[in-house]
């Protein structure tokens, strides 16, 4: 609890800053709208650097929108928010959303690799389609994006194939490598495994254990056990609200609220 | 529950055998009329279809031998003017209606779009003959070109936009998520994505200006010698078809069949390379 105690007010914020206290992403009061609808209500809470925070609740509690507030995507489906999301102490508002989504990459729930594209094109699209063109290069990144997508082995002998000729398991990793690849600071996942087996998703689960040396991690899933094996922190969201936010360990063994508790027991949701 | 009703079953097959008969004649009725067409220009074509008909220039009334080479190159050149100006505004502004207008501006542009499919050949040869041919004070085969474009124009946009809306949202999503401009997902991601589509109406807008005749009589007018200047007036295969047709010379309508049957061919021709260069390298 004590991630939350910390934070709360724009003015506790200020001071962070200028005390260079920041974490990675500081979440300051935000509220998430769809026209009127007020999705995320005054959420505030610090993510870690190079730590992995799972967020979980029942469905329509706004999880996928917090998310998705964190790197713009919200306002590409027409969405406001108000309140302040700081990336290393800078507004993401006052960013370009280009640029940010480069720091920060996201993983969609249904894996969407590019299907005109061949693999070795999908893993080097965002690079590629920047004008990036040095084919020495982008070999490497290809490469390395792959093997730390834990694909390289599957696919090494057909990167000219189809991205979308692979099984869904292997696509959802070709799409996070294809994040990867662009080297962001953050990666955000919106339930990655949700539309996998269990064996992919158990691929999924070692493969954000290893991403975390290098990247900040947001999962959102609706997976409970797999919030508790993946995450350093968790958050639970109800209706739009922050119920609690703290350490995985604690929150699954001695949360401090009874919310949390009938939640991660299967009493409700 | 209702006891089972052996009346009511063998209704039913009836119903589904009568049926599926209709839907089989219809589907004959459809492709008699194409079966005719073919059958007529190549049995009446065929005579004069020789190799001097691609190589030779239209002979005088009552010399025997020529062809129609200056008809045919003119026909290509009308179609690649049109092409020229057509695809591009076609395929852009049916980018910007897709992703782009969802307002006012849009569904005005999308209306007359419409309108505009629906416009009489004709009236488009009568617009393009005062854009182009009044100020030029000659006839010219830009003119032409520029009337079959703006009859391309309402195919290939309206087709580049369904396409476009085709492709998933998620497709969208994930390029802007890798941080790629907006522009750029649009064109090098979803359009790529809906490109077959689009061809395909690239194709109905080609063959559809290919087989313009009216539009051209006030644009493009004719020419009996060689001639690829696009400031000058050009042959086409249409407009000699018209009027080898309604002359009253045996050969000359023999010729119309001839080049009937070419222009039936140069369009299969050209949808076949098309399908060619476009297949894509894989199945979507």
């Amino acid at each position: 609890m004590k991630i939350n105690e910390q934070i709360e007010t724009p003015a506790i914020v200020e001071e962070k800053i200028q005390k260079k206290m920041a974490n990675k992403i500081l979440v300051a009061d935000l509220c998430s709208y769809f026209g009127k609808a007020k999705i995320i209500k005054n959420i505030s809470l610090e993510i870690p650097e190079k730590k992995v925070v799972a967020i979980i609740g029942p469905s329509g509690c706004g999880k996928s929108t917090f998310l998705r507030s964190i790197n713009r995507m919200h306002e590409v489906v027409g969405g406001t928010i108000t309140g302040q999301i700081l990336l290393d102490g800078e507004d993401i508002m006052k960013l370009d959303p280009v640029y940010l989504r480069r720091k920060v990459g996201m993983v969609f729930q249904k894996p969407n690799p590019f299907p005109t594209m061949s693999i070795f094109n999908n893993v080097v699209a965002g690079l590629k389609l920047n004008g990036f063109r040095n084919k020495k290069a982008l070999t490497e990144i290809v490469e390395r994006s792959l093997k730390q997508a834990a694909l390289w082995d599957e696919v090494k002998d057909n990167l000219n194939d189809s991205g979308a000729n692979i099984s869904g398991g292997q696509q959802q990793r070709l799409c996070i490598a294809r994040t990867i690849a662009i080297n962001p600071e953050v990666i955000l996942m919106d339930e990655p495994a949700s539309a996998l087996d269990p064996i992919s998703t158990a691929k999924i689960e070692e493969l954000i254990f290893e991403l975390k040396k290098d990247f900040t991690i947001v999962i959102v899933t609706h997976n409970m056990q797999q919030a508790a094996r993946v995450s350093d922190y968790t958050a639970f969201f109800y209706m739009g609200e922050l119920v609690e936010f703290s350490d995985t360990k604690k929150m699954f063994t001695a949360p401090d609220k009874k919310q949390t508790e009938d939640y991660i027991t299967g009493r409700f949701g | 529950m209702k006891k089972y009703n052996k009346f009511t079953f063998y209704r039913r097959k009836a119903t589904n055998v009568v049926m599926l008969s209709l839907s089989l004649i219809s589907a004959l009725v459809t492709i008699i009329p194409l079966v005719l067409i073919f059958y007529y220009t190549i049995s009446k074509g065929i005579a004069y279809l020789n190799i001097n008909f691609f190589t030779k220039l239209p002979t005088p009334v009552g010399e025997p031998g020529g062809g129609m080479v200056n008809a045919i190159v003119g026909t290509l050149i009308l179609i690649g003017i049109g092409g020229a100006i057509g695809i591009p505004v076609g395929i852009l502004s049916g980018t910007y209606l897709s992703e782009f207008g969802k307002n006012k501006f849009g569904a005005t542009v999308r209306f007359l779009t419409d309108v505009l499919s629906g416009v009489p050949s004709i009236v488009v040869g009568v617009v393009a003959y005062t854009l182009v041919v009044i100020p030029m004070k000659h006839f010219s085969a830009l003119a032409g070109g520029v009337a079959l474009a703006i009859l391309m124009i309402p195919t290939i946009t309206r087709t580049t936009e369904e396409m476009i809306k085709l492709v998933p949202h998620s497709y969208r999503e994930a390029g802007l998520a890798l941080g790629i401009p907006k522009w750029k997902t649009s064109i090098l991601i979803v359009l790529k994505t809906a490109w077959k589509g689009i061809a395909t109406g690239i194709l109905l807008g080609l063959a559809r200006a290919a087989g313009e005749t009216a539009p051209l009589l006030f644009t493009a007018l004719d020419n009996r010698f060689w001639s690829t200047n696009v400031f000058q007036p050009i042959a086409s295969l249409t407009v000699y078809i018209y009027q080898y047709a309604s002359s009253p010379y045996k050969d000359w309508n023999d010729q119309a069949w001839t080049a009937a049957l070419v222009l039936i061919l140069l369009i299969s021709v050209f949808s076949l390379i098309f399908r060619i260069i476009t297949r894509s390298k894989y199945k979507t």
